[in-house]
């Protein structure tokens, strides 16, 4: 009896689904809408945000489950901004704003290679590689094409994992990073096979050009640019602070202690050391009207460049200053310019 | 055959002779996207195997008391989609709330697999599936351990495929293999071995 209603009647036809569908949409929607203030968990509202940037597609090309996966992974592991291949730049830039609201206060990092050869003229090449265009794919082949067992292989892995367009070859062939579109990723960094990228802080944009560790003889003979490191020490020396060790037959920079002065570029006998502000430096001078005599800038002054004694105007010896801006950080009087 | 021979049939059935993944060829998207990592390929396959088997339970008495019971079986699909989707996200609701920890491990693949077309498929196919004599169809204890032991089949091949993967990362692939065409390559290479299992009689 019910059943032949069912298939005769319109409208008891239609009634039941809706009733039964609806009053199931109904009752779920009542027990979520519930549960969503009963179960309400407060979340870091970056996440939040960072999940909004995001192109929403769950894609999973990042690694991690899912957008919001990926934007916790952000927050709280420290993932890096710049794994999301639908988003794009766009992504990326939207989340660097979203997470920069805090670490605005940290210094802005950026990329430098540690290698100064792999251009077209300046490589000594080993033997002409003809395989597949990775630098990874060309270490392994007989200790990679360039004949220096440090040196850039010139397959630009770096250039094509920059998702910012900022490493391009110049007219030599050799790469270089845009300071401007460097977002400090370090993307290019983990791509080099052999570590040849680091970040360093932009304000301090001293670097060696070079990361071989072969003695210097062997290092001078294999660099087709013939600025090799050759671990000589005359930049140590000469360091005002001491931030320059020697391990290896190669220098380091200690970017904690360096005050980018630039002497090292200037002293370096085979100018394997980059210097981006050489010649753009300005020199501190104090302004007589201001000055209170507090010898602050001259005790921090690295190079003692600031004479004058306690309580009298103080003055720069331009020959000695070498444009580190600390005593202009320094004085609690503001009287001191950079010109 | 006893109860234990007719849940040993089926556990093969699901996990290997018809793999959702590899033989039914559903729950795709989360076997490519979710396989990059061991780690994140074990949450997800814990979290399949965790809504598999809740979907299964709550699909199996909609399907029984509401539609079968009211002749509405042709609604199947939507009621079905509505009620897994209702159920995850009350769940993960929950789970948020209650248990951190879980949610931690678990949570974040939620919501991937609220529409998945592999927990739909379980829920689905459980109510045309029969036991081995044929005529028996499931009853609520199969259908919820046929969901467990799907999940539990998913899982399997999903750790393969991010071992496998993994490996991968160190090979010097052509640039245009890297990444997905390997991966798809490697997904119908592993489908093809599957395939050696069809048509096996326990």
């Amino acid at each position: 009896m019910y059943l032949v209603l069912l298939e005769t009647s319109l409208a008891s036809t239609l009634t039941l689904p809706i009733v039964i569908v609806g009053g199931l949409g109904a009752i779920f929607g009542l027990v979520l809408a519930f549960a969503s203030k009963v179960f309400h968990v407060e979340v870091d509202p970056r996440v939040t945000q960072i999940t909004e940037a995001l192109p929403g597609a769950n894609c999973g090309a990042c690694g991690m489950p899912g957008c919001a996966g990926y934007a916790d992974a952000i927050v709280h592991n420290g993932e890096l901004i710049n794994k999301c291949a639908p988003g794009g730049s766009d992504a990326v830039f939207a989340i660097a704003k979203i997470m920069g609201v805090e670490a605005s206060t940290s210094v802005r990092k950026v990329a430098v290679i540690h290698c100064s050869s792999g251009g077209y003229n300046n490589t000594k090449w080993r033997y002409s590689y003809e395989g597949v265009s990775s630098c990874k794919a060309a270490v392994n082949i007989a200790g990679g094409p360039n004949k220096c067992n440090f040196g850039c292989m010139a397959q630009n892995d770096c250039m094509n994992a920059c998702m910012f367009g900022a490493i391009s070859l110049d007219e030599n062939g050799i790469r270089r990073i845009d300071y401007d579109k460097c977002t400090g990723c370090g993307a290019c960094a983990v791509a080099c096979p052999r570590q040849l990228i680091m970040l360093i802080p932009i304000d301090r944009c001293v670097y060696i050009k070079c990361s071989s560790k072969d003695k210097g003889n062997i290092a001078k003979a294999v660099c087709g640019n013939n600025q090799p490191c050759i671990g000589c020490g005359i930049c140590s020396r000469n360091c005002p602070v001491n931030a320059i060790t020697i391990t290896d037959n190669l220098a380091r920079i200690d970017y904690d202690v360096c005050i980018n002065c630039g002497i090292c570029a200037t002293k370096c006998p085979t100018k394997a050391i980059e210097d981006l502000l050489a010649g753009k430096r300005k020199k501190a001078e104090i302004n007589p009207d201001k000055c209170v005599g507090c010898h602050i800038c001259a005790k921090n002054c690295p190079v003692d460049a600031i004479a004058g004694e306690l309580k009298e105007k103080h003055v720069v010896d331009k020959d000695k200053c070498v444009g580190c801006e600390i005593c202009f950080q320094k004085c609690p009087k503001k009287a001191i310019e950079m010109k | 055959m006893g109860y234990l021979g007719e849940l040993f049939v089926m556990a093969m059935t699901a996990i290997f002779i018809q793999n959702f993944v590899l033989s039914r060829f559903l729950g795709l998207c989360p076997y490519l996207g979710v396989s990059k990592k061991l780690d994140s390929a074990m949450g997800m396959g814990l979290a399949v195997i965790f809504v598999m088997t809740l979907a299964s339970a709550f699909t199996f008495l909609i399907n029984k008391y509401l539609l079968i019971a009211f002749h509405l079986e042709y609604l199947q699909t939507i009621a079905f989609i509505l009620t897994i989707a209702a159920l995850v996200q009350f769940v993960e609701m929950v789970i948020q709330k209650n248990a951190p920890a879980l949610y931690k491990s678990l949570g974040v693949y939620l919501p991937l697999i609220t529409t998945n077309c592999a927990v739909l498929g379980v829920a689905i196919l459980n109510t045309k599936s029969f036991r081995t004599d044929g005529v028996t169809p499931y009853n609520f204890l199969d259908a919820v351990l046929n969901g467990f032991f799907s999940g539990v089949g998913f899982t399997f091949v999903l750790l393969v495929m991010a071992g496998m993967r993994m490996k991968l990362e160190q090979v010097p692939l052509p640039k245009s293999m890297k990444g997905m065409p390997i991966g798809l390559i490697l997904a119908g290479t592993m489908a093809l071995a599957f395939y050696g299992f069809m048509g096996f009689k326990i």
